[in-house]
């Protein structure tokens, strides 16, 4: 077989629309393919999660295979924020402005149970949840998820990407701080961070 | 390994200082030597500088509360002799009803200082004479009280929409700046010889 088609099959290709040297698709797909295959990691890694973390990007799991060859550990050239552990208040300004120094398009992984719940500390020290502070798109489960468990987070993140728009605007907007300093209304906040699991019989007096 | 016999630092501290030692106890081959608030910084300067005693390394400063509300609270030191290998632990009790403070040790042993601000911070002890009396773990403006305490709430006195309002007002540079950890102050206090020694570069040899 040679680069050129034989006559006769070239003949047929115009004949039909369809030339070997052209392929035609959405230009949202094609960005939202290119996307999804350089996502560069920002690792927020407070707790043991970020041990799984690290397993995950090392030689045995590698998330390099996926597009996350890059780890800038710097926010501006990253895409997706993984926070990898229980956030502290104190921590709570320092992921908020990791995430605003991080350009569009951006997306962020909570990773275990302490980042998208709080976890065991349902205490007066830690952030019930960091989707209080900001945005996330993927939970992962786990206390802490194997790295198998965050692959599927980042399979998950790139088939949500996979089916973005590229004119729906309304997914770069800059989720900022409101008016009261808070992410998201107090109603909502109390009641994200409302007692759960084992710490039910906890009361606020005890 | 548990020592079965107590500290014969105790004895030495009854001859030294008579009415100031309170009471003594050998717990799971820990001796235990309970002291008068006010003559503690005392106490612990004989420790430490005593040849016989020579209790060169404080491993920790803490507090405790007990549930008993009548009962009250101790600081803890503990104490260690690198050279004679031997610990003791030393305790300080301080009634409710009264302010909670007690002498600094920081000019003893200058590791004292965040042990301290950490006591401080989670038990609302107040250090006399402290240099640098804030709190270490908390924020600076953090305005619910002292976590440990048995009267703090375990998940606060504010509501949760509150905690995080304040959380993320405050300015995360203010915690971890040059200026906190005073790397520029402690380089000042090193001996000419070290400062002069590091400023060539040249690193310092095992003896």
């Amino acid at each position: 077989m040679g680069l050129t088609l034989p006559d006769a099959e070239r003949e047929q290709a115009e004949v039909s629309g369809v030339s070997p040297n052209w392929v035609t698709a959405r230009l949202s797909d094609l960005v939202n393919w290119s996307r999804t295959r350089s996502l560069w990691p920002m690792p927020f890694g407070t707790a043991c999660c970020a041990i799984e973390f690290m397993a995950t990007a090392a030689g045995r799991y590698d998330i390099s295979r996926f597009g996350m060859e890059r780890q800038g550990f710097t926010p501006r050239q990253a895409d997706v924020l993984i926070c990898a552990g229980r956030l502290p208040f104190k921590l709570a300004p320092v992921i908020r402005r990791v995430w605003d120094q991080m350009p569009q398009p951006k997306w962020s992984i909570s990773m275990g149970a302490c980042a998208s719940s709080g976890g065991i500390f349902d205490n007066y020290a830690m952030v019930q949840g960091i989707d209080t502070i900001i945005p996330v798109d993927v939970y992962v489960p786990g206390c802490p998820p194997r790295p198998e468990g965050l692959l599927y987070a980042i399979f998950l993140l790139q088939k949500k990407i996979q089916g973005e728009s590229l004119t729906d605007q309304s997914l770069r907007v800059e989720r900022t701080l409101g008016p009261d300093g808070l992410f998201r209304s107090p109603a909502v906040i109390d009641e994200i961070s409302e007692p759960f699991g084992n710490s039910v019989h906890q009361t606020r007096s005890s | 390994m548990t020592n079965p016999a107590p500290s014969l630092s105790i004895a030495a501290l009854r001859i030294r200082f008579g009415d100031a030692i309170l009471r003594d106890r050998l717990s799971c081959g820990d001796s235990i030597v309970w002291v008068a608030a006010g003559r503690a910084h005392d106490i612990l300067a004989w420790l430490r500088d005593d040849p016989g005693q020579g209790f060169d390394y404080l491993t920790d400063i803490t507090a405790v509360e007990y549930r008993d509300g009548e009962l009250p609270l101790e600081v803890v030191y503990q104490l260690r002799s690198l050279k004679r290998r031997a610990d003791l632990r030393l305790k300080v009790e301080l009634d409710q009803s009264a302010p909670l403070a007690v002498d600094s040790v920081c000019d003893l042993w200058t590791g004292a200082n965040w042990l301290e601000r950490e006591v401080f911070d989670m038990f609302g002890i107040t250090f006399r004479n402290h240099p640098d009396l804030r709190r270490i773990l908390m924020w600076e403006t953090y305005a619910e009280g002292h976590p440990l305490r048995k009267s703090f709430p375990l998940r606060g006195h504010f509501s949760r929409s509150e905690q995080t309002r304040q959380a993320l007002a405050a300015n995360p540079e203010a915690h971890y700046s040059l200026e906190e950890l005073s790397i520029a102050e402690a380089y000042r206090e090193l001996p000419v010889e070290m400062r002069e020694r590091l400023g060539r570069g040249q690193r310092g040899e095992v003896a």
